[in-house]
């Protein structure tokens, strides 16, 4: 059933992600291509629209892939399963497991988990660009404007934080990646 | 009840009006849940960043239960977490019902060749900058760069290998290093 099927799904993505949005990114992809339910493409459509959009971006992501998949009642299920981890995790922390937070035990995990989760986060990063680029192994092109403004972007973004404390937002970037993409494909 | 919807509509406005998920929320949350209404300390705002990093889930949810849980209990924190959601789970749901027959069109397909590229960016953007915040040690940069040369084996060659198995062994080899210290620490004491 693909109400359970959402269900389940996004409560694994809820459960294993620590820091936010894009740390999703590589369970969501895992989830919706062994599903079926996504290509690459279609993902990196989505994860656009969920940054674009205000609100927290796992709950973008779910309301958008459990709508498409089962429309309002996915959508329903999948934001449900994405935020009961959290939820449930943080009342029981308030509650009862505030010791084992602040023990060295915990911090220990942490402290190895954190930097397997940035190479897992890195090595989703590198494989989209790697696509974009150069296509997959199994089926290869090679798109010659796309690396040109894949490396003019990667440059003005990182570039921007040399000017600025800051640097340039997120949503900046899309915006001028959006414009770049118009006015390429014309 | 007041408060159960106060703390739902203050929370569906933070929703709404932050762009970038979580942690671009935490200057609202702390303007909203501190100075204006006085629902958390100043000390429980300056740790929300790293409860948030140490819980499961959604940074903003996490916020939201926390507050929530804090002012009313488990009614709270459900009023407060189904604020967060509300204007988010609405928009997205009507884009989704519209995004392919957008995408049909010429120019948002050009957009979104675009912002294909400018994902990929992103997402290395945000591994570098959870880089950054690691405390630099032998064992943080061989963990990094041996979960990253997995996953990028596992994604070129379709191997059916989750990123949830990673995890757990290096959940599981901080557990074992944290244990093999206090036997150490443990030894030297006596």
């Amino acid at each position: 059933m693909i109400y359970l099927r959402l269900f389940l799904a996004f409560l694994k993505i809820g459960a294993f992600t620590f820091g936010g949005g894009y740390a999703a990114v590589p369970l969501i992809r895992e989830t919706v291509l062994s599903n079926g339910w996504m290509t690459d493409g279609m993902l990196s459509d989505m994860i656009a629209v969920s940054e674009s959009t205000p609100g927290p971006i796992m709950v973008n992501m779910a309301t958008f892939i459990g709508s498409t998949q089962a429309g309002v009642a996915g959508a329903a299920v999948s934001t449900l399963a994405v935020v009961l981890p959290s939820f449930t995790f943080i009342i029981i922390l308030l509650k009862a497991m505030k010791k084992v937070i602040a023990g060295d035990g915990f911090k220990s995990v942490l402290g190895a988990l954190k930097p397997c989760i940035a190479g897992i986060i890195l090595a989703t990063g590198f494989y989209m660009v790697l696509t974009n680029t150069l296509g997959r192994v199994q089926s290869p092109v090679f798109d010659f404007k796309a690396l040109i403004m894949t490396a003019v972007l990667a440059a003005v973004f990182f570039g921007s934080r040399k000017f600025t404390k800051k640097g340039m937002s997120p949503i900046l970037l899309i915006v001028i990646s959006g414009a770049a993409g118009i006015l390429l494909n014309l | 009840m007041k408060k159960l919807l106060e703390l739902f509509l203050n929370f569906a406005k933070i929703g709404l009006f932050t762009f970038g998920g979580g942690y671009a929320m935490l200057p609202l949350i702390e303007r909203v849940c501190v100075t204006d209404k006085r629902w958390i300390s100043d000390e429980e705002m300056a740790g929300m960043p790293a409860l948030a990093e140490s819980s499961p889930g959604p940074v903003a949810i996490n916020c939201a239960t926390f507050v929530g849980y804090r002012q009313k209990g488990i009614a709270g924190a459900a009023a407060a977490t189904l604020g967060m959601v509300t204007p988010s789970f609405i928009i997205l749901l009507v884009i989704s019902f519209f995004l392919d027959r957008f995408l049909e069109n010429r120019w948002v397909a050009g957009a979104f060749y675009g912002i294909k590229l400018a994902v990929g960016i992103l997402i290395i953007d945000a591994a570098v900058r959870l880089f950054s915040k690691l405390k630099k040690k032998a064992l943080t940069v061989i963990i990094g760069s041996v979960s990253f040369l997995i996953m990028t084996a596992v994604n070129i060659f379709a191997v059916k290998l989750s990123s949830i198995v990673l995890m757990l062994i290096a959940a599981a080899a901080g557990y074992i290093i944290y244990l093999a210290g206090r036997k150490r620490r443990g030894g030297k004491a006596q």
